[in-house]
């Protein structure tokens, strides 16, 4: 019995919204949400925290600035020093502003790519990895809810009543 | 959560649009069979194509030599083709980026196939600094690796080296940008196919995305911190790209108003190409619903501000060359407009500085077939202000017996079509095989601008919408 899953099948956004709150305030804990597309106000509701992605994305772009600093400091005033054109090769704060192009353009290849990629792997989605959904129809016109009766000490069958009370089109027992 | 400002006009017109009509109104070309018209449309394209490889494989193998450059022109079509193609790029990353972080919903119904153009632009245009190198096998030098020579490494001070970072980073950040969108959209087809190798090759592509909750917010997270690094990068691209002439010291080149111009310049040219392509996708492709009037019309205001700019810019320039009292600028600029390219530079000024402003009549703006003639004529235009700045700058220099002029060759011209053959490849394999419109954003925006929802009371939204029983 505890290891029983709920899927509530809805066919609108809005009434699983609205339905998820209803739920909630009757004490049910909302496992995950599947959508074809991201509904607006469901986090707080099922619980979700907001995600440290742009976090990430900060520290990869720093990464990337000052790596793109200190190989230009290597490449242009320790290794090889030239004069081109007069330019302060010998200093890298008065050569500073010729880097700042560069500098800022591997500052944002490192934060888009690195973000982008912590993006693929959190989300566990990689080429050839197989899709998770519970319906197919979830990527398309049908929003579903997963509810473990057991994560907030209920069984199925109450549960399930406090679905009927919403406009749910199908709830399966798997 | 459905409401709107009642006065903006709705961007999903008709009554029977549901979510599941969006994505059979957009993936009906990817369920459906080849047509006759894409199967022609590619043939032409691909032989245009593959002229423009066989003028490039014989100029890499006799050299450039083959263009019409000599030792006074020694830029001409090959950087005017780059600056252009790189211009028509820009409009794809302003469209999904900085119409995002603005919050303009009617990005949504273009921003794919704005994001598609851009990326099979940029290839375009990186073709021809490479080319123009003359000895191709020998690209990876203008990349800091180590060598033989010292190490002697590239110069970082110079532009055409922030040129290859800013081009490269570009190229690749607008990829990504454009395959997040795209990986819920594979999905939606992964789900939808019915046959194995289309359900096999969509699996792939969609990287088995889920649609959970967690994996939405994140999207969400992530293309706005795209789309705030795509911004400043964008404008950083062409800004750079200006600054391989800005930098020099030719008179007509060596000008500080060339960062703003050119990036307003490549708003204009990418937004002129985006309404040649969508008018045509959006009649063939039956997406009149979700393309609409409106849409074209907010791409025409765009351009009549962008193509303002560019003729204050064109003008403040000229006003300049003539109140900085030097004379070589001066004569750079009388040389513009009275030379032997004054006839370029009219047509630039006429396509560029006067026909946008056809737009300020809302009957225009909002008519297709004058809208695409424009398109083409802003197109043809932008590619003229490349030309002029390039070749009527360097063709009288310093020493008249030096001054020369530029004369096209055929493997000049063949390249250049050739790279437009080529893109219309890449576009039509996109237009056959990939979401068309973001579809899955485009669900998002049915309830608070569709038609149907748009101007319905509160209680007739809940009425359709029942909670609770």
């Amino acid at each position: 019995m505890s290891d029983k899953k709920l899927y509530a099948i809805y066919d609108d956004d809005y009434v699983l919204l609205e339905s998820a709150k209803h739920l909630v305030s009757k004490g049910i804990h909302i496992r995950d949400v599947f959508s074809p597309f991201p509904i607006h106000g469901i986090d707080p509701v099922i619980g979700l925290k907001r995600t440290r992605i742009a976090i990430t994305a900060f520290i990869y772009g720093m990464i990337g600035v000052s790596l793109a600093l200190t190989g230009m400091w290597y490449f242009m005033v320790q290794d090889w020093p030239m004069n081109i054109g007069g330019k302060p090769n010998f200093s890298l704060i008065d050569n500073i502003p010729a880097f700042v192009p560069v500098t800022f353009e591997f500052g944002v290849l490192c934060a888009a790519h690195g973000m982008s990629f912590t993006y693929l792997l959190r989300n566990w989605t990689l080429p050839g990895f197989k899709a998770r959904n519970p319906y197919p129809s979830t990527t398309d016109n049908r929003f579903v809810m997963e509810i473990h009766p057991s994560d907030s000490g209920m069984t199925a069958e109450e549960i399930k009543a406090a679905l009927n009370e919403t406009y749910v089109l199908q709830i399966d027992e798997k | 959560m459905h409401k709107e400002a009642a006065i903006r006009e709705p961007l999903i017109l008709g009554d029977d649009v549901t979510y599941s009509k969006i994505s059979d109104d957009v993936l009906a070309t990817i369920e459906g069979k080849t047509t006759k018209g894409w199967k022609i449309l590619m043939t032409i394209a691909a032989i245009v194509g593959l002229w423009g490889v066989g003028n490039i494989l014989y100029l890499i193998g006799t050299g450039i030599g083959t263009w019409g450059l000599n030792k006074t022109v020694g830029w001409a079509w090959d950087i005017t083709n780059f600056v252009w193609w790189v211009g028509i790029g820009h409009a794809g990353t302003l469209i999904s980026a900085v119409l995002l972080l603005f919050r303009q919903k009617w990005r949504m119904a273009i921003n794919r196939p704005a994001e598609a153009m851009t990326i099979f632009a940029v290839f375009m245009a990186g073709l021809f600094p490479m080319i123009h190198m003359g000895r191709i096998w020998m690209a990876y030098w203008v990349l800091p690796l180590p060598n033989e020579f010292g190490p002697m490494w590239v110069n970082f001070n110079s532009p055409l080296l922030w040129d290859v970072f800013a081009i490269s980073t570009y190229l690749s950040v607008s990829l990504v940008f454009w395959y997040i969108g795209l990986i819920p959209d594979f999905a939606t087809i992964r789900d939808r196919a019915k046959s194995p190798v289309p359900k096999l090759m969509y699996s792939l592509l969609s990287f088995g995305w889920t649609g959970n909750a967690k994996a939405w917010q994140r999207f969400e997270e992530v293309s706005l911190v795209l789309a705030g690094l795509a911004t400043p990068l964008v404008f950083s691209v062409h800004s750079i790209v200006s600054m391989d002439f800005a930098t020099s010291v030719i008179p007509g080149w060596h000008t500080t108003i060339f960062p703003p111009y050119f990036v307003a310049g490549a708003v204009f040219s990418g937004f002129a190409m985006v309404q040649t392509l969508m008018i045509i996708v959006r009649k063939v492709m039956h997406l009149e619903k979700y393309v609409t009037i409106k849409h074209i019309e907010y791409m025409n205001i765009i351009i009549i501000v962008t193509g303002s700019i560019v003729g204050v810019a064109y003008l403040t320039e000229l006003f300049i060359s003539w109140y900085s009292g030097v004379e070589y600028e001066s004569y750079a600029f009388i040389n513009r407009f009275s030379g032997p390219y004054a006839w370029a530079y009219w047509c630039m000024m006429t396509c560029n500085v006067i026909s946008p402003h056809l737009f300020w009549w809302k009957k225009l703006r909002t008519n297709l077939a004058f809208t695409f003639i424009m398109s083409i004529v802003v197109n043809i235009g932008m590619w003229f202000e490349r030309f002029v700045i390039i070749v009527t700058s360097v063709h009288r220099d310093y020493l008249p017996s030096s001054w020369s002029m530029f004369y096209p060759t055929w493997v000049d011209i063949g390249v250049f079509i050739g790279t437009l053959g080529l893109f219309s490849v890449f576009y039509l394999l996109f237009l056959r095989y990939f979401p068309v419109l973001a579809l899955n954003e485009l669900k998002t925006i049915l309830k608070s601008s569709g038609e149907k929802y748009k101007n319905m009371s509160d209680e007739d939204f809940k009425k359709l919408h029942p909670v609770k029983k």
